[in-house]
C-alpha cells in the first residue's frame, strides 16, 4: 500500500513537471505589450519545439533567423519589414511552421537571391496563410526535403524582369506542396529547377513577367488544377520527364513567345483535361516525345498546337479544337505523331453510319497555315477570298501540307469538358482584405 | 444636292425588282448562316466572305447599270435650270442610300439581333462601308465610258481587282520580299484595297488570339490605336470621296 501511495504521488509530480514544463516553454508571445517585442530575441529565447505567438504589429527587425525548430504563428496579421535592406525571413532549421505574416520590402540584389522567405537545405517547413508583398523573390526553398508551402498571397511590382525575382522558388529540392497560392507580378510565378517528387495545386499565377509556370529538369512532378493567366510568356517546361498536368487552365497569353504551353524535350508525360483559351499559340512542342495529350479543349487560340519535326511518338486524343484560328502547324512535311479521335470544328466530313465518328480523315494543318509560318507578314492576308481559294485547292489535291498528320477518326460532336470550378476571385479577396488591415 | 431628284431616285430604287433581291437574299444568307452556327465569332466569320465578296460587286454592278438606265432621265435633268454638279450628287445620295439601306436590312439587323459585339459591329460598318465606296467607284467608270456593255466590263475587272488579283499581287509582293522588313509597307499597300482595309480590322476583332502574335502585333499597334483608326477611318472616307470628286467634276465637262 505504502509502495503504492509512493508510486503514484511520484507520478503525480512528475505529470505536474511535465505539464508545467510544456506550458512554460510552448508558447511566447511577441507584441507591444508583451514582454519580448522582437521576433529575433524570442527565438534566441526559445527552445526547439517552443510556439511563437507574434501579434499584431510592424515589425522591423534585422533578418528574422529562424535556427530552432519552432511554430512561428502570426495573430491579427503583424507585418515583417525589411525595410529594402535586408532579407526578411530565413528559415534554417527543420520542423518549422511559419503561418499568417505579412512579410514585405525584402532587399533586391544581382548576385545573392534575396527572399522574402528563404529557406536553407532543411527538411519539413510548412509555410501557410502568409502574405508577401513587393519582396525580389517571394519564397524560395533551396534544397530542402518535404516542405508545404500553402495559402500564401504572393505580389510584387517590378517593371523589368531584372528587377523581380521568381514567386515560388525551387531548387534541388524533392517532396514539396505547393497549394492554393495566389502569384501576382513576379518574374517567374512558380519556378522549379531540379524538384522532384512535386505538387503543385490549385495556384493562382497571374501578370508575371516571364513565365507563370517555368520548370527544368525537374522529374515526376504533378501540376494540378492551376490557373496561368496574361502572364508574360505563358508557361514554359523544360528537359523533363514523367510530367503529369491535368486539369489546368492557361488563359490569355499573348505575344509572339508566348504560349499557353512551351514543352521543350518533354517525355514520357500526361496532359490531360487542361483548358487552353485565347492565346497566341495554345501548345508549343518541340523534342518532346512519348507524351499523351488528352481530353484537352482549346478555344479562340491563335494556334491550338504547334509541332515541331523533333517530336516523336506523341499522342493527341480526344481533345476539342474549337474557335481556333488555325488548328495545328508544322515546320515539316514529316510528321510522326498520332492523332486520333479528336473534335475538329473546321472538319467538314459526314458520318454516314452516325457512330459519331466521321468517315473521312481530317488534315488539320491548312496550307496558309504552313505559308504562316515562312512568311509570318502573310498573316495580313488571312481570310481574304485568294487564301481561302488556296486552302480548298490544297484540300483537294495536297502538295504542301503533311500527308500523314491526319485523324483518322475525327469526332462529330466535341466531348464534355469536365469544368472544374477553380476558386481565383476568393484569392485576391483575401489578398485585398489583408492589404486594407495593413493600411 | 436637290431633295426632289434624291426622293425620286430612292423612291424608284425601292421599286426596283433587283434591289429587293439583293435585300431578301442578304436577309436569307445571313440569317441562314446565324441560325445553322451556334457559335457567333464563327458565323460573323462565315459572313465576312460574303460581305467582302458579294456587297461590292452588286454595289459596283447593279449601280452601273442603273446609272446607264437612266442616261435619258439624266438628260432630261440636265436640261432644267439646276446645276449639274448638284444633280449628280443627289443621285449619288439616292443610290447610297438605297444600297446602304438593303445592307442593312440584309446583313445590319440580323448581326445587330444575334452578334451584338465588337466583331459584328465592326463588321456592319465595314460592308456599310464598302456599299458606299463601290458605288463611288460606279459613279465614276460610268461617267467615263459612253459604252454601257464597255462599261459594265470595267465594272466587273475593278472588282475582280479588288477582290481578288489585289491579294494576290500583295501575296506576291510578300515572297519577292520575304527577307526585307516589310510590315510596315504591307500595312501601307493594304491601304490601296478598301476591301482589304474592311477584312482587316474585322479581322482584329474575331482572330484576335493570332493577331497578338508578332506580325500581328504590327497591325495592331497600327490599327489598335486612336490615330491608326483616325488614319484609317480618313482613307476609308477617301475611298467615297475621291471617285465621286473626279465623277462630279468629269460630268460638269461632259458633252451629253
Amino acid at each position: 500500500m505504502q509502495n503504492l501511495f509512493l508510486y503514484f504521488l511520484l507520478n503525480s509530480v512528475f505529470c505536474l513537471l511535465m505539464v508545467a514544463g510544456t506550458t512554460r516553454a510552448a508558447t511566447i508571445h511577441v507584441g507591444k505589450h508583451d514582454n519580448s517585442k522582437s521576433i529575433n530575441r524570442a527565438i534566441a529565447q526559445a527552445k526547439p519545439g517552443d510556439t511563437i505567438l507574434v501579434h499584431g504589429g510592424h515589425y522591423r527587425e534585422e533578418t528574422i533567423q529562424i535556427t530552432k525548430s519552432l511554430t512561428l504563428i502570426g495573430l491579427e496579421n503583424p507585418i515583417i519589414d525589411g525595410q529594402q535592406k535586408h532579407e526578411p525571413v530565413a528559415i534554417k532549421a527543420d520542423n518549422i511552421t511559419f503561418k499568417g505574416f505579412t512579410v514585405k520590402n525584402s532587399s533586391h540584389s544581382a548576385l545573392t537571391d534575396v527572399a522574402g522567405i528563404k529557406v536553407y537545405g532543411v527538411k519539413n517547413v510548412s509555410i501557410t496563410d502568409n502574405v508577401l508583398d513587393n519582396n525580389f523573390f517571394g519564397i524560395y526553398l533551396q534544397n530542402v526535403k518535404n516542405c508545404h508551402v500553402e495559402n500564401n498571397r504572393l505580389r510584387t511590382y517590378g517593371e523589368t524582369e531584372r528587377l523581380v525575382g521568381n514567386g515560388v522558388h525551387a531548387w534541388k529540392s524533392d517532396s514539396v506542396t505547393i497549394l492554393n497560392n495566389e502569384i501576382i507580378g513576379h518574374r517567374d510565378g512558380i519556378y522549379l529547377e531540379f524538384v522532384t517528387h512535386t505538387h503543385v495545386r490549385k495556384n493562382l499565377s497571374q501578370n508575371n513577367l516571364r513565365y507563370g509556370l517555368h520548370f527544368m529538369f525537374s522529374h515526376d512532378n504533378e501540376y494540378h488544377y492551376n490557373i496561368f493567366r496574361s502572364n508574360g510568356a505563358g508557361v514554359a517546361v523544360m528537359y523533363t520527364q514523367r510530367v503529369r498536368m491535368e486539369h489546368n487552365r492557361f488563359e490569355e497569353n499573348w505575344g509572339d513567345a508566348a504560349y499557353g504551353l512551351l514543352l521543350k524535350d518533354i517525355t514520357d508525360s500526361y496532359i490531360e483535361h487542361n483548358t487552353f483559351v485565347r492565346n497566341t499559340t495554345g501548345i508549343f512542342m518541340e523534342g518532346s516525345n512519348r507524351t499523351l495529350i488528352e481530353q484537352n479543349s482549346f478555344e479562340n487560340n491563335g494556334w491550338a498546337i504547334k509541332i515541331f519535326t523533333s517530336c516523336m511518338d506523341n499522342t493527341l486524343r480526344k481533345n476539342s479544337f474549337i474557335q481556333n484560328t488555325f488548328d495545328v502547324a508544322t515546320n515539316s512535311g514529316k510528321l510522326n505523331n498520332t492523332f486520333v479521335e479528336n473534335y475538329w470544328d473546321k472538319y467538314e466530313g459526314y458520318d454516314l453510319d452516325k457512330n459519331g465518328i466521321g468517315d473521312v480523315p481530317h488534315h488539320p494543318v491548312s496550307l496558309f497555315s504552313m505559308l504562316i509560318e515562312r512568311y509570318p507578314a502573310a498573316m495580313l492576308l488571312f481570310r481574304s477570298f485568294m487564301v481561302t481559294l488556296f486552302d480548298r485547292s490544297e484540300k483537294m489535291i495536297p502538295s504542301l501540307t503533311p500527308e500523314n498528320l491526319k485523324d483518322d477518326s475525327p469526332l462529330m460532336k466535341p466531348l464534355p469538358i469536365k469544368t472544374e470550378k477553380l476558386s481565383a476571385t476568393g484569392n485576391s479577396e483575401v489578398f485585398r482584405r489583408r492589404k486594407g488591415v495593413e493600411e | 444636292m436637290n431633295n426632289k431628284i434624291i426622293k425620286y431616285v430612292i423612291s424608284d430604287l425601292l421599286r426596283n425588282r433587283t434591289v429587293f433581291f439583293y435585300t431578301l437574299v442578304l436577309l436569307a444568307l445571313s440569317l441562314s448562316i446565324f441560325f445553322i452556327e451556334g457559335n457567333v465569332d464563327k458565323s460573323i466569320a462565315s459572313l465576312l466572305n460574303l460581305v467582302l465578296f458579294v456587297v461590292p460587286l452588286v454595289s459596283i454592278v447593279f449601280s452601273t447599270i442603273y446609272l446607264y438606265n437612266s442616261e435619258e432621265f439624266i438628260a432630261l435633268l440636265v436640261s432644267q435650270p439646276l446645276k449639274r454638279q448638284s444633280i449628280w450628287l443627289s443621285i449619288f445620295v439616292g443610290l447610297a442610300t438605297a444600297m446602304a439601306a438593303a445592307f442593312l436590312v440584309g446583313v445590319g439587323l440580323p448581326t445587330l439581333i444575334f452578334a451584338y459585339s465588337l466583331s459584328g459591329i465592326t463588321l456592319v460598318i465595314g460592308g456599310l462601308l464598302l456599299s458606299l465606296i463601290f458605288v463611288s467607284i460606279a459613279m465614276w467608270t460610268a461617267v467615263r465610258l459612253r459604252d454601257k456593255s464597255k462599261g459594265i466590263g470595267l465594272a466587273i475587272i475593278l472588282w475582280l481587282y479588288f477582290a481578288l488579283i489585289f491579294d494576290a499581287l500583295l501575296l506576291f509582293l510578300l515572297f519577292q520580299f520575304a527577307d526585307y522588313p516589310i510590315e510596315k509597307l504591307m500595312v501601307a499597300v493594304s491601304m490601296l484595297n478598301p476591301i482589304d482595309i474592311s477584312r482587316i480590322l474585322i479581322l482584329l476583332e474575331i482572330d484576335l488570339s493570332a493577331m497578338m502574335g508578332y506580325t500581328g502585333a504590327i497591325f495592331r499597334d497600327f490599327f489598335g490605336t486612336g490615330t491608326g483608326m483616325l488614319i484609317t477611318g480618313l482613307v476609308m472616307f477617301l475611298w467615297i470621296a475621291l471617285p465621286l470628286l473626279f465623277a462630279t467634276r468629269f460630268f460638269k465637262r461632259k458633252d451629253l
